[in-house]
């Protein structure tokens, strides 16, 4: 019987003098590669960067609007996009950036799951808590399938495959966007996906404010406000796109 | 009032638990939850069984002992309350109510709907204090300056009693409103500011080691919390560590 008091007051975990140490072993450089916290700051700051990626990405993309004129601009502009070298420099970071987010986010989920390794038989979320919220995960895999997809179609064919060339002898990438909104499935799964990236950024977008330390009354509704705009207008902005290149070419 | 309890029954830490279900009649609506689980041990200790074990302590929502995952909720439906506050009248005659404890692998169940919430009692003893020289000229406390909105969120972020709903609310089992509260209330004051650095780092540090998830920001903690701790804190401790992590050396 006493032995096991005693052995229980030993216990590390219960004598306040064996933590007091730890108070100096943990350097700041350490805590910062090391912690929870570290991986939520570097999902928050890749996590902005591919949303600044998407307004880029965007602005080129809309001047598909302008139908069969803007073919040879839209050629040339992809020409720039992959051979200009300050871009493909920023392209890289873009995809080491995507990953990045990615394998981060994976791996914060994975040990959320951990965390809770028994689940509640009865749970009432939704009184809490937005659904995005809860499902950054599914949502953020869904874009990242969609971005596998979206590569395979446009930049690998653009880069290793032979396509026919317009008048100013630039491979037409123009062609190829158009042939693959012609199709109703592709343009249904992008205009998904699309969704997908609404809801991924409707939390995401204000989450990494919050992230980053940044919450004060004075701002946070501001940020919330721009993030709402953000969510819709961003991926509405690209979903249009497969839908007006399909009914111009009916 | 009449009711089906679906109450969560494990008979030690290490043995495998079920929901176990059971009537209640003869329930008033102006009884507390707390006593309406009296009500149903008086009748189980008759019958020669083994009562429900369950956390409490004042019954006046101010120690955070009761705990208890009610139909999904921490602490049940409503707003600013613990278990010990929440009255029959928010039930309904027929209702069936689950009774789950909390849910974390950092708060294993000790029995039945008890779990050991001790992991919160180490994440404060690794930083949750400040250091007072107690020579005999201690400066009074109330001969510092503060500013009053720093005093009211300091004191704000003082009100948690630990109850570990912020955690059992989570879908990630993260314990950052608890420890960011306990970081806050010592920050946001002159006396906490030469520990500062060191607290957060070695808070957040413990609380890692102690298994709990990581934030998502779904803000479900705030709302069930019964003291209404705000974000603002765990906005507040993610700066600090950014800040104390890229400085101290
Ligand atoms: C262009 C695409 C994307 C953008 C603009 C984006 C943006 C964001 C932003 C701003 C956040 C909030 C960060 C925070 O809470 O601090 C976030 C969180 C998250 N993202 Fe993405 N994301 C994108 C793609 C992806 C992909 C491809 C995945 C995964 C396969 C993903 C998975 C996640 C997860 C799991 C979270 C939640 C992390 C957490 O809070 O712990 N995202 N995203
Ligand atoms: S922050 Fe709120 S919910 Fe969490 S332990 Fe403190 S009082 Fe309880
Ligand atoms: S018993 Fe103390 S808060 Fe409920």
């Amino acid at each position: 019987m006493a032995n096991t008091l005693v052995h229980n007051f030993f216990d590390p975990k219960f004598v306040t003098l064996e933590i007091i140490p730890n108070y100096f072993k943990m350097s700041g450089a350490s805590a910062l590669i090391k912690s929870s916290l570290a991986k939520k700051y570097w999902m928050a700051l890749t996590g902005l960067f591919l949303c600044f990626f998407l307004i880029v990405h965007l602005a080129g993309n809309l001047t598909l609007l302008a139908g069969d004129s803007a073919r040879a601009g839209f050629n040339a502009y992809t020409k720039f996009m992959t051979s200009f070298v300050p871009i493909k420099v920023a392209s890289y970071i873009t995809y080491l950036g995507i990953l990045f987010h990615a394998v981060d986010g994976l791996l914060l989920t994975l040990k959320n799951r951990k965390a809770r390794p028994v689940k509640y038989a009865y749970e009432k979320p939704q009184v809490n808590s937005i659904w995005s919220s809860r499902n950054m995960g599914v949502l953020g895999t869904a874009i990242f399938v969609f971005i596998v997809l979206h590569m395979g179609n446009f930049w690998f064919r653009y880069k290793f495959t032979t396509l026919p060339t317009d008048v100013d002898g630039n491979f037409d990438m123009y062609g190829v966007v158009v042939e693959s909104f012609k199709m109703e499935w592709y343009v249904g799964l992008y205009v998904l996906c699309m969704a997908a990236l609404a809801f991924h950024l409707y939390h995401g977008f204000w989450s990494a404010f919050q992230t980053l330390g940044v919450n004060h009354p004075k701002y946070t509704p501001a940020i919330k406000k721009l993030g709402f705009g953000f969510s819709i207008l961003i991926p509405l902005g690209f979903a249009i796109i497969p839908i007006a290149v399909y009914v111009m070419n009916l | 009032m009449k009711l089906t309890l679906k109450v969560w029954r494990q008979n030690g830490p290490k043995e495998k638990g079920k929901i176990a279900t059971y009537q209640v009649d003869d329930i008033s609506e102006d009884m507390s939850f707390l006593e309406m689980m009296d009500v149903l041990n008086n009748e189980l200790i008759e019958k020669g069984e083994d009562p429900v074990a369950f956390d409490h302590d004042c019954r006046e929502g101010i120690c955070g002992a009761c705990s208890m995952f009610i139909n999904g909720e921490a602490h049940g439906p409503g707003r600013g309350i613990t278990t010990c506050q929440l009255h029959m009248r928010s039930f309904n005659d027929g209702d069936t109510i689950y009774i789950e404890p909390w849910r974390a692998a950092a708060f294993p169940i000790i029995k039945d709907l008890v779990v050991n919430r001790s992991a919160f009692d180490r994440i404060i003893q690794s930083g949750g204090f400040i250091s007072v020289n107690t020579s005999g000229n201690t400066l009074d406390a109330n001969a510092i300056p503060i500013p009053k909105s720093d005093a009211d969120a300091a004191f704000d972020a003082a009100t948690c009693i630990g109850c570990g709903a912020c955690v059992a609310t989570c879908k990630n089992s993260s314990a950052m409103l608890f420890t960011s509260a306990k970081i806050s209330q010592l920050s946001l004051l002159p006396q906490g500011k030469p520990e500062a650095k060191e607290r957060v780092v070695n808070m957040v540090k413990q609380m890692d080691l102690e298994g709990f998830g990581n934030c998502t920001n779904t803000g479900a903690c705030a709302v069930e919390c019964p003291k209404g701790i705000s974000l603002e804190n765990v906005a507040r401790m993610n700066r600090e560590f950014l800040l104390a992590s890229t400085t101290k050396s």
